[in-house]
């Protein structure tokens, strides 16, 4: 055969590739098995949450802790790179178009519970450039940590200070873990998931079973008749910062 | 040939560099180890078989895995159901870990003779990390 | 041609140069080393403050990158002759630039090793799979066409026609680099200092004063070390485009304050009271600021006249004046200044890391390196053309010999 160095070239790259994206045959020949939901399975097409502060009074610590616990959110220990995925803040903080100069600090200075809103319009979904930050099908604002670049856009975009960064490993600032969730790797953002993993068991949400006095109440949106919808109907209530355009699924009964 | 004799020294080093990790891996590397099978909860079981045939999971494990992932998190199917009808709960640390407790005779076992470091773990809890 | 990046030549200093650049990329790379083990803790971000100096560099760059489309459109679309000697210099400026900008992307990410999700992942709904995007195609556009051009001048040809082609491609490219950075931030709720239809032309404004600012500057330094001369004419000719750039920025920045101060909303005052004048005790930037302001009016009147526009002197004191202020503005407190209210109404303070500053200075130190190399290729070129063309002054030539 006439072998010059042009063809010999042409020819060993082609058995190069061939060497190199043959092992991919295998994983194209796909995975056995069929995928399926948990029959068992809270169902709804979208969740929504009503926060009554005035029956959550005593159970508000009970519900941060069942929930950091539940989802080994760690204590890191400085405001700087601090981890929360439900807390407390003042209502003027949390509302400030509601809030005005001359309110007092009787209700100014009110501990309000405060976590993702699991908009309807995401700024945060919007934003992310691998879709790891999405809308499931049942209204729940996920995250797959397995995508996430890290690139903490959706930090900036949320209006409600919903979102923690990993700056570190936060395995050593975990008290107890959890040994039926994972924790987070450093690099990541985090967040309230509306205990997507409960609902699949069937299982309430950590912080609304941990509302022992029906302070908080957790039900279907587009459901007219879910508990939270009858609610809405018959009770006032306030969301966070409604201007933006957001759409919070989060309501406050004042 | 000029300078034949640089040129073949300079052959010699150089095929010595570039075989250097395998020459390194045939005098050094023990044979490859066996996953452990012994736990508690697989020796309970009646029939002895994972959820898929063992050369599969021995070779798919990870694209079963990546796969999983995408089903739990993005589509919300967490059950999966094999061609035999049998239902397991997709989960990492709470099924395969349940049965393959001994993660350091096994998981790491062989990761660690493949010199591979899989990013499981920084998030999914292994036994160690409990203790 | 590469190989005229590095043909040894008599010139010691040339390499010592990129000996001393070498070292400073081995110690950014060692601290960022340390940034992947113990994680983004090391910066001086925090939850508030979840951008900080990688991001606002990242923003000033891409205004550098854009700036080359200064020469290249008046060159190829209005044959302004004067150009030709250094689009050339301007399309490799904005080679380096984009690398850093890259850069300073991965840097930034928590998890670098993910950052092709971005390409398998495609989400045209987010700016920053654009910005990726279009900064990929801005470097390719930029290499060929660069490369191209200098090849065939190297040559004694023309270049090939669909150089032209990818020439007339970049112009609106260069255009939607920063276009694209500026919808980065121009399109979040609640981020009152970004949420404004102005960030996108004021940062072309801005960016077509500094890249030619930094051009000058580039120019006068290679006709002192390597008797490479851009002419009178071009530089005249730039520093009128930094002159109207600066002024139309300026006016920019200018007309926010009066949005913000007239309608007296809370929210549109307080990043801008915040940088300026200090606000809720925290005032850390302040000093910065007006140091942005000194240069400005500094820049501006020794731009606007004539006489000092033209002399060399006061134009290279002005130019740097132009940099350093757009530098602070654009590439440290715009990004952070957007941030430093926090959703619940505080101030949240950023002081940079030490390692944070190191990885910057390593990825200046390749950006210069990247540019050292390409302006020796260019200027041992343009030599040689220039001795074909007996353009060469014989006795600059022993000078340098």
């Amino acid at each position: 055969m006439d072998m010059n160095r042009r063809k010999f070239l042409k020819i060993g790259g082609a058995v190069a590739l061939g060497l190199s994206i043959a092992p991919a045959g295998k994983v194209l020949a796909g995975v056995k098995g069929n995928y399926a939901p948990n029959p068992e399975a809270l169902k709804a097409k979208n969740w929504a949450m009503v926060i009554d502060m005035k029956k959550l009074e005593p159970d508000v610590e009970a519900c941060i802790a069942a929930c950091h616990k539940e989802h080994n959110v760690p204590d890191i220990g400085n405001k700087k790179e601090e981890v929360k995925w439900i807390w407390t803040d003042d209502f003027n903080h949390l509302f400030p178009d509601e809030a005005h100069e001359r309110l007092g600090e009787k209700y100014g200075k009110k501990q309000f519970l405060a976590l993702c809103n699991h908009c309807e319009n995401p700024a945060c979904v919007r934003v992310c450039p691998t879709k790891a930050t999405f809308k499931s099908k049942d209204g729940i604002v996920m995250m797959d940590f397995h995508r996430c670049v890290g690139c903490r856009y959706c930090m900036a975009a949320c209006p409600y200070g919903a979102r923690s960064f990993n700056f570190k490993d936060p395995r050593p600032y975990i008290k107890e873990i959890n040994p039926k969730y994972p924790t987070r790797t450093m690099g990541v953002p985090e967040k309230c998931n509306f205990c997507a993993e409960r609902l699949a068991k069937g299982l309430l949400p950590a912080c609304v079973e941990a509302s022992k006095n029906g302070g908080i109440i957790f039900g279907d949106l587009d459901d007219p008749n879910s508990e939270v919808n009858k609610v809405l109907n018959s009770e006032f209530t306030i969301q966070r910062r409604v201007s933006l355009g957001t759409k919070p699924k989060v309501f406050y009964i004042v | 040939m000029y300078n034949s004799r640089n040129i073949i020294i300079g052959l010699i080093i150089f095929a010595g560099i570039f075989t250097f990790p395998f020459i390194l891996n045939a005098v050094t590397a023990s044979g490859a180890p066996e996953p452990s099978l012994d736990t508690p909860e697989i020796n309970a079981l009646s029939a002895k078989e994972c959820i898929l045939d063992t050369d599969y999971m021995t070779s798919n494990h990870m694209e079963l895995l990546a796969d999983w992932k995408i089903a739990v998190v993005r589509d919300g199917n967490r059950i999966f159901v094999t061609d035999d009808g049998r239902e397991f709960e997709m989960s990492l640390q709470n099924t395969c870990l349940e049965c393959h407790s001994n993660k350091a005779d096994f998981c790491d076992a062989c990761h660690n003779y493949a010199k591979v470091e899989p990013n499981c773990w920084d998030c999914h809890v292994g036994p160690e990390v409990l203790k | 041609m590469l190989e005229k990046a590095l043909i040894k030549e008599s010139n010691r200093k040339f390499w010592v140069w990129i000996l001393s650049l070498l070292v400073v990329i081995g110690i950014a790379f060692l601290a960022y080393i340390g940034q992947l083990r113990e994680g983004l803790t090391v910066t001086g971000m925090s939850r508030d403050i979840s951008w900080g100096l990688y991001i606002g560099q990242l923003t000033f760059f891409v205004g550098v990158a854009a700036s080359a489309v200064m020469l290249v459109l008046p060159y190829y679309l209005h044959n302004v002759k004067e150009f030709g000697r250094i689009t050339v210099v301007g399309e490799f400026l904005a080679i380096a630039a984009v690398i850093m900008c890259m850069l300073f992307v991965v840097v930034d990410m928590g998890m670098p090793m993910r950052v092709l999700n971005v390409f398998l992942h495609p989400t045209p709904n987010s700016p920053l799979f654009w910005d990726a995007t279009v900064l990929t195609g801005y470097l390719l556009l930029n290499l060929f066409i660069g490369w191209n051009v200098l090849e065939a001048e190297s040559k004694g040809v023309h270049p090939p026609k669909w150089v032209k082609v990818l020439i007339y491609i970049s112009i609106p490219w260069a255009v939607s680099i920063h276009t694209v950075t500026a919808f980065l931030y121009s399109g979040l709720p609640s981020r009152h200092y970004w949420l404004t239809a102005l960030i996108a032309p004021k940062f072309l404004a801005s960016a077509f004063a500094t890249g030619p600012a930094l051009l000058i500057l580039i120019c006068y330094l290679l006709k002192k070390i390597a008797n490479f001369d851009a002419g009178k004419k071009a530089i005249d000719k730039l520093a009128l485009i930094v002159t109207y750039a600066l002024i139309i920025t300026l006016f920019m920045i200018g007309v926010e304050f009066f949005t913000a101060f007239y309608s007296q909303v809370p929210g549109h005052m307080a990043a801008l009271k915040y940088l300026f004048v200090g606000y809720h005790g925290h005032a850390q930037f302040v000093p910065l600021m007006w140091i942005f302001v000194v240069l400005s009016v500094v820049a501006v009147a020794l731009l606007i006249p004539r006489k000092t526009r033209e002399n060399e002197k006061t134009l290279i004191i002005a130019c740097a004046a132009v940099f350093f202020a757009m530098f602070i503005e654009k590439g440290l407190t715009f990004t952070i200044g957007g941030l430093s209210e926090n959703p619940f109404g505080g101030i949240t303070e950023y002081i940079p890391g030490v390692s944070e500053i190191i990885i910057c200075f390593g990825i200046w130190a390749i950006g210069l390196l990247v540019l050292s190399l390409l302006y020796k290729i260019v200027v041992s070129v343009k030599r040689e053309t220039d001795f074909a063309n007996g353009l060469y002054n014989s006795q600059e030539t022993l000078k340098h010999s």
